[in-house]
């Protein structure tokens, strides 16, 4: 059973076992605008909780992806270079960008479920 | 006052709307302590008829390149600009407008510079061209930092034929920019092998083709070795119209291109203001500097074109840019396309056929001079000989001959004393028989 | 829904009705690019035929390039159509904040090409060009005098190019005491520039707040002041187009902890001829040119950015150097003697000498109380926007403000949708250039205006009637209409998001693949 929690910079991650699938939400694409680039990380890559994972552009912006926690890169959303528009279409099914190994499972404590994110995001206004 | 349409009953009136009493209320933040209470050293205002002589007598002062016999070159160049462009970049629609970032109304300045960036890519032979740079020193300093951020390394090699300030540029952004430079020697008689300094920290080589010297030579097993080693070649052309002539860098293999734009639609002008062109491969676009023009459309469908991938730019990415670059170098590059549009294919291979036929008969002429040994054997327009004797005293001397003989070398390696007796000319299709015969014999009566 | 679908939705589909068969309108001309006008042989200009002659070899380019052919009467046509789509300040206003866009005198332009100016090389002998060289050293002189600056650098093209070399001089002068500092404070309102140029110094950006005044937050930045800090990035009047009025104290403060203190002279037109920046404890500051003294911005450039410096600053300068002496006006274009400090090279040859004959003649039309009069007049002009404005758009600071004032998108809230984007369509349609949209950053959907000293009070009314129009209606739920804006430009609303999604850069022939690059 996948779980599914929020950063505050607005990515969520969904972990299966020991591999987590991460993108941006819903509130983070009506942000950006139409996504035209979407820059991700190399395969194999190490990745730090709250450090740089990936970069998503729009036309008038360019925003730093945060990785949820640290792990290692397993796989990235290749769909995206062709086709950026997902990411606004369906950010949480087909606009997910990378999957990680899950390096440290208690670093998802931290993190927002669903209920506070949303109360997160309500507060933001 | 010509230029202030306002008048005082304007100013009370608008005081008056703002509810202050004096303009000097308007200042209140600025500390009293810092207001300018004498008048500036400056002179007084002066009408445009002061203003014109006095400009003009001090133009006076200076020696134009047509009123003399000139060989001048080394990344600037005379040559003739149409008197149509002249006329069409003076247009206020073009001279006054801004950066076109209302694109519903800035369609002649977009659509102007997407037919430059295309006529750039075809004449450097390469995928993808920008709106232009500052000059071409910059962009070189910009292509080399380009190719640190592609191939994650920091390590240019800067050939020796580079134009010294094309290399003092780069190596200025580079001390302060945290990568390194090594600079080869200058030699305008041997071939230095770069390809064999090519390693696994090599993210760039530098050439200019034709170099510095006036030496045109083939990249290709270059490029190879640099591709071989991880690198990019990086190739400057000082002079855009060698272009109509010269295989291109991008058929030679080239990653990136730096050039100088001056020649085409541009006066000498001291200078500056220039423009630089900068090529690339399509692979390399998100890693570009400078402004890029795209292709769209509008609302009713129409074609239309916008500044894109503005997300490399300072104004989006701010410290994360590939660059801090804002101005680009519009109006002259404006004046650039309109000259190459007016010279098209026939035109431009003509004009770069022409400048090379005169820098032949140049060269012809002085290698009869006794005393003077012509160093380059393949050039285009511009070529370097040794005299006998030391070549900026020879310069000076015939400057006050009324001839401007071309730059000597000491000018750009002061340091190299065994580059003094060296003398670099530029020809190009404002060249006459007479200049040509009038450069030989005031050289031959200097050199006796 | 894409945001450009949405666009589209809100779009008048009225084409069809208004269709002429040409697919011109009135004097409105259009005309294909010149790659589709092409007549393999045709040539605007005439040129004699060259002799044969090969010192090329191999080396001769062979096949076609692709250029277009086109005869002359073509090419100005092509020209002319292209210029009608554009808009000048030859026009009407055009209010960009912190751009400056006054008039460009036709004098100068006369100036700049007299044949002693234009047709002069860079690499003459300088006995050849004394002319050049003194009028160079009087603009410095000039520059100097007007900001109370001891040395002045320049060489820089342009305004961001100046930035960079007035940072490269801080960070030779904190190596030369044997220091490394490796941050560099810059305030959440400051031009994209500034943080871009420090980064491209080597330096790590910490931002200073903002205090609810508008300007720099004193206390923050004392606090964020340290022994690693090589200096601070304002820009003064600030980008709210507000005076730092804290800035002596700034300034005191940033020099006591050995920092040191640049300042972005892109808003100097507020304080020409009565302000000296020197006074006020600035360490180095680059003029724009092309802003305060006149030279036209050509539709992005050329600029020219000269960089005035202080004392502690002035050996580092980067060559060229112009040096007077008894012997005449000389350019030093070595690192050696006194200049064995400086820099280095940061562009080809001396300078944008065509932006100087400009500005030269700008400063001498005006002389030192035209300028007083010219910064007094840019300041009025934008104090009577907020006093007209101020009670239908929402002013993001109380009064005064200088040369430009910012509204922010709060009167918009209940429009029903309309944007500062849609207001400023709107307001392209009424025949203006909008203002800066959505700078600065520090608040929501900025609109920054600088009429400057050129408009007349009669022009100001007029854009005060639209703007107040316009905002009436936003407010009465004409959102539609926005959406719909601009509606009467040679294009409306393009995709931009089509434009960075699939970049087409150049043209190419139909058909034509591009040439896929090895990888």
């Amino acid at each position: 059973m996948a779980t599914v929690k929020y950063t505050k910079d607005h990515e969520w991650i969904r972990v299966e076992g020991d591999v987590a699938t991460v993108g941006i939400t819903d509130y983070a694409q009506t942000q950006l605008g139409d996504v035209v680039y979407v820059e991700l990380p190399e395969l194999g890559r190490r990745v730090e909780q709250g450090k740089e994972a990936a970069v998503v552009e729009s036309v008038k912006a360019a925003s730093e992806v945060y990785a949820p926690i640290s792990g290692e890169v397993l796989a990235v959303n290749d769909a995206l270079s062709g086709e950026p528009g997902k990411v606004n279409a369906d950010p949480m099914g087909e606009g997910w960008f990378l999957k990680l190994r899950i390096g440290d499972a208690k670093q998802l404590d931290g993190l927002m479920d669903e209920a506070a994110y949303n109360a997160f995001v309500e507060g933001l206004h | 006052m010509r230029y202030l349409p306002l008048t005082d009953n304007d100013r009370r009136a608008m005081l008056g709307a703002i509810g202050a009493d004096t303009v000097e209320a308007l200042f209140r933040d600025v500390p009293r302590s810092v207001w300018l209470e004498r008048p500036l050293d400056l002179p007084r205002a002066m009408g445009e008829i002061e203003v014109e002589r006095a400009l003009t007598r001090l133009a006076a002062k200076n020696v134009p390149l047509s009123s003399v016999p000139s060989f001048l070159g080394c990344g600037v160049y005379r040559h003739h600009v149409p008197a149509a462009v002249d006329h069409l970049i003076q247009r206020g629609e073009f001279l006054t407008s801004y950066t076109p970032y209302q694109p519903e109304v800035s369609q002649g300045t977009l659509q102007s510079m997407f037919e430059f960036q295309t006529q750039v890519a075809l004449i450097t032979a390469m995928d993808v061209a920008n709106a232009s740079m500052y000059d071409g020193a910059t962009a070189c300093a910009e292509a080399v930092m380009m190719a640190n951020r592609l191939t994650r390394r920091k390590k240019a090699i800067l050939a020796g034929d580079l134009h010294p300030h094309y290399r003092e540029t780069t190596a200025t952004y580079a001390r302060f920019g945290d990568f390194t430079v090594v600079e080869r020697p200058a030699n305008p008689t041997a071939e230095d092998d770069l390809a064999a300094l090519v390693d696994g920290e090599t993210a760039s080589v530098v050439v200019q083709n034709p170099g510095v010297f006036g030496h045109v030579r083939d990249l290709t097993a270059l490029a190879e070795a640099c591709h071989r080693g991880g690198a990019l070649l990086i190739v400057v052309v000082t002079e855009a119209v060698s272009l109509g002539l010269v295989k291109p860098p991008g058929e030679m293999g080239a990653d990136i291109v730096a050039a100088e734009g001056q020649s085409l639609g541009n006066a000498p002008s001291f200078g500056g203001p220039h423009l630089g062109l900068f090529a690339a491969r399509e692979k390399f676009v998100r890693q570009m500097p400078g402004r890029l023009v795209g292709e769209t459309v509008d609302a009713d469908g129409r074609r239309g074109y916008v500044l894109t991938l503005s997300t490399r730019e300072q104004h989006i990415r701010r410290e994360k840019a590939t660059s801090n670059i804002c101005t680009n170098s519009g109006l002259c590059a404006l004046a650039f396309t309109i000259h190459l549009a007016l010279l098209g294919e026939a035109g431009f291979t003509r004009l770069a056929a022409l400048n090379h036929a005169r820098a032949v008969a140049l060269a012809d002429r002085l290698a009869a001079l006794p005393g003077v040994k012509v160093l380059t054997d393949r050039f285009f327009n511009e070529l370097t000989i040794r005299l006998p004797r030391p070549a900026a005293a020879v310069v000076e001397t015939l400057a006050g001959r009324g001839l401007l003989a071309g730059v000597p070398a000491s000018r750009l390696w002061p340091e190299r004393r065994d580059l003094a007796d060296l003398l670099i000319l530029a020809a190009t299709e404002l060249t006459t028989e007479e200049d040509i015969a009038a450069l030989a014999a005031g050289l031959g009566a200097v050199l006796q | 829904m894409s945001e450009w679908s949405k666009a589209l939705s809100g779009f008048a589909r009225d084409a069809a009705a208004e269709a002429t068969i040409s697919g011109n309108r009135g004097l409105r001309l259009e005309d294909p690019l010149l790659f589709e006008q092409d007549e393999p042989g045709r040539c605007g200009v005439d040129l004699p035929e060259p002799p044969a002659a090969d010192r090329l070899g191999a080396l001769r380019r062979e096949g076609p390039i692709g250029l277009p052919g086109l005869s002359e009467p073509q090419v100005v046509r092509h020209y002319m159509r292209a210029s009608q789509k554009n808009y000048g300040i030859d026009m009407g206003l055009y209010p960009l904040g912190s751009c400056t866009m006054k008039h460009n005198p036709r004098l100068n332009e006369k100036l700049a090409r007299l044949p002693g100016f234009a047709d002069i090389h860079p690499l003459q002998p300088q006995s050849t060009v004394t002319g050049a060289l003194e009028l160079i050293d009087t603009l410095a002189r000039w520059l100097k005098e007007l900001t109370g600056m001891p040395a002045v650098a320049m060489s820089p093209a342009a305004g961001a190019h100046g930035e960079l070399c007035g940072m490269m001089c801080i960070r030779a002068a904190i190596e030369a005491r044997g220091e490394r500092r490796q941050r560099v404070l810059v305030p959440e309102s400051a031009h994209g520039t500034n943080p871009a140029t420090a980064a491209a110094c080597g330096y790590a950006v910490d931002p200073i707040p903002a205090n609810a005044r508008g300007r720099v937050d004193l206390a923050a930045l004392k606090a964020k002041l340290g022994p690693d800090v090589a200096a601070i990035m304002l820009t003064n009047p600030n980008t709210c187009g507000l005076f730092e009025d804290e800035i002596l104290a700034i300034a005191e403060a940033v020099h006591a902890a050995g920092a040191f203190f640049y300042c972005d002279g892109a808003n100097f037109n507020a304080l020409v001829g009565r302000v000296r920046p020197g006074d006020l404890g600035i360490d180095c500051m680059h003029l724009n040119l092309h802003k305060t003294f006149s030279t036209p911005h050509g539709g992005g450039g050329p600029g020219s950015g000269p960089v005035v410096l202080a004392a502690s600053l002035a050996p580092f300068a980067p060559l060229p150097w112009l040096v007077h002496d008894g012997a005449g006006c000389r350019l030093v274009e070595q690192a050696a003697g006194p200049a064995a400090q400086a820099i280095g090279r940061i562009k080809g040859f001396h300078g944008q000498m065509g932006m100087f004959v400009r500005a030269l003649a700008y400063i001498v039309s005006h002389g030192s109380d035209g300028l007083r009069q010219l910064s007094g007049d840019a300041v009025l002009n934008a104090n009577y926007l907020l006093a007209r404005l101020g009670d239908l758009l929402t002013a993001s600071y109380p009064g005064p403000c200088m040369h430009e004032v910012l509204f922010d998108d709060r009167f918009l809230r209940d429009s029903g949708g309309v944007t500062t984007l849609d207001f400023a369509k709107a307001l392209v349609d009424e025949g203006f250039h909008p203002m800066t949209m959505y700078f600065p950053l520090v608040v929501h959907g900025a609109l920054l205006m600088e009429p400057t000293e050129s408009e007349s009070k009669a022009s100001l009314d007029r854009f005060i009637e639209v703007v107040r129009g316009l905002a009436e209606r936003a407010k009465a739920g004409g959102a539609a209409s926005f959406h719909a804006a601009p509606r009467f430009t040679p294009r409306r609303r393009l995709d931009e998001t089509a434009a960075a999604r699939k970049p087409v850069l150049r043209w190419r022939k139909p058909g034509v693949t591009p040439r896929e690059a090895a990888e």
